[in-house]
């Protein structure tokens, strides 16, 4: 094999990049599945009532953390990059995305609190 | 990715902001009282203000997500040139027609 | 009893492998001066590619320990880990032998990207007076100290998923021309710069700017053409 360059894969904003991208896959992959559950309303209230009675399961409510932290985690370094592209260039992106990560961590966090 | 899709990919990306603080702010509330369809459907049905919410987001989301598959595609698959663009189109327009088949079963009287 | 250095160098193609020497270590030795080493006194055969020894001339960089750097301003004593050195081509570029690598793909995209100046003016003009201060030229300015390296073109990891993607350097030299006021040739870049392969592939994972030996912030550069480019074309300039 040829040398490979792998130094950046440590830095801060390539993990940044990694965690949009995994968690923007995630979230397209999860909302065909949501539109499906909520399209059960059209079969009528109980249909729909009968399928978040299975979310109540603990495990459904720690997969829904999980959801809350991608959607948080996908928008708030979204909008670090719209903020990089758009406005006047701002030293220490660093702290910017590790803030990013830190808000949604404490937003899925609450959720957790609150679900349990 | 050439300028025409940027500006969508990055235009929905700041049509989604508001609304996704919006949703994330209603996640906490319905759950926090426990998920019921009587709850549910009872904000939602006959609400023109939710029907044009989730109606934007719907189509804002399928597009953002759509574009960004195809990104994804083009440097971590094989996938080249109208592979990519079928790929966003089928996976746009799917998402699309769920998405707001779910908006008309919720708010739909 | 002078202290050695355990140096891998890549040779042979892209099916190559790591050739290990025992090399000196000196004071103020460079990455370089340890090549160089090797070649004067170990094996001749060995390839690689240096001019000016100083900086200037963009022709000696290296993948030194996984990571590119220039390596006639790479002091040993900064990178040599556990007494190792593990020294390769740059990555992203077709390996010619041993360290050189193949630059063609790198400046074809340069062009690609429109990176050459454009005049608008003859000989027969005055020379136009251009104001250090002025906000065109300090744009400019920030940019303008690329010494053509590939560095940053090695550290993209767009650059290696994308074979469209002109990368970094390209984009960069762009938009010094972009703010250049003498420069004629704005409509053609700005329309290159917007293609498929363009400034909007990149996704700003910062590793040029973590990478650039001089310090220059490419990533800053293409946020300035991704800027540009949305203007003319919600104009319909494009």
């Amino acid at each position: 094999m040829r040398p490979h360059t792998t130094s950046h894969r440590r830095d801060a904003l390539w993990l940044a990049f990694l965690v949009h991208r995994i968690s923007g896959l995630a979230l397209a992959c999860f909302l065909p599945l949501h539109f499906l559950a909520l399209g059960l309303a059209i079969r009528g209230e109980a249909t729909l009532d009968g399928f978040l009675k299975w979310t109540a399961n603990p495990l459904v409510k720690l997969a829904e953390t999980g959801l809350v932290f991608l959607l948080a985690v996908h928008m708030l370094g979204g909008m670090r990059v719209l903020v990089i592209e758009n406005m006047p260039w701002r030293d220490g992106q660093k702290r910017f995305a590790t803030g990013a990560l830190a808000f949604a961590i404490i937003a899925a966090a609450v959720f957790l609190v609150r679900a349990a | 990715m050439n300028v025409r899709l940027y500006v969508l990919q990055r235009g929905t990306a700041l049509i989604m902001a508001p609304l996704v603080l919006v949703h994330i702010a209603i996640i906490f509330y319905a759950t926090s009282r426990g998920l019921s369809a009587a709850d549910i459907l009872g904000r939602t049905r006959g609400s023109f203000g939710w029907a044009a919410y989730y109606s934007l987001f719907v189509l804002a989301a399928a597009t953002h997500g759509a574009i960004g598959l195809r990104v994804i595609a083009s440097e971590w698959t094989a996938l080249r040139g109208r592979q990519l663009d079928a790929l966003m189109w089928i996976f746009g327009l799917a998402l699309a027609v769920l998405g707001l088949r779910a908006v008309a079963a919720v708010v739909l009287p | 009893m002078t202290n050695t250095i355990e140096v891998s160098l890549w040779r042979g193609k892209a099916d190559g492998r790591y050739q290990t020497f025992s090399v000196p270590q000196r004071e103020n030795q460079t990455v370089l001066d340890v090549v160089t080493w090797v070649q004067r006194n170990a094996d001749p055969t060995l390839s690689y590619r240096f001019a000016c020894r100083v900086g200037m001339c963009g022709s000696c960089a290296m993948t030194v320990n996984g990571r590119p750097r220039w390596t006639c301003r790479t002091h040993t004593s900064k990178v040599v880990e556990n007494g190792r050195l593990e020294i390769g081509p740059l990555a992203n570029l077709p390996v010619i032998k041993d360290l050189t690598c193949d630059m063609q793909a790198f400046f074809e995209k340069w062009q690609k990207a429109k990176g050459v100046f454009a005049p608008s003016k003859t000989k027969n003009d005055p020379i136009e007076k251009i104001l250090p201060g002025s906000p065109p030229r300090q744009a400019a300015d920030a940019a303008i100290e690329c010494i053509n390296c590939a560095v940053c073109f090695a550290a993209c990891d767009t650059v290696r998923w994308n074979e469209d993607y002109v990368g970094p350097a390209a984009l960069n030299r762009a938009w010094t021309l972009v703010n250049d006021v003498r420069d004629a040739g704005n409509r053609d870049r700005l329309s290159a710069v917007a293609a498929g392969g363009g400034c909007h592939a990149c996704h700003s994972h910062q590793s040029c700017q973590e990478h650039c030996p001089k310090a220059l912030n490419p990533t800053a550069s293409i946020a300035g053409l991704k800027r540009r480019t949305m203007q003319a074309y919600i104009r319909r300039e494009l």
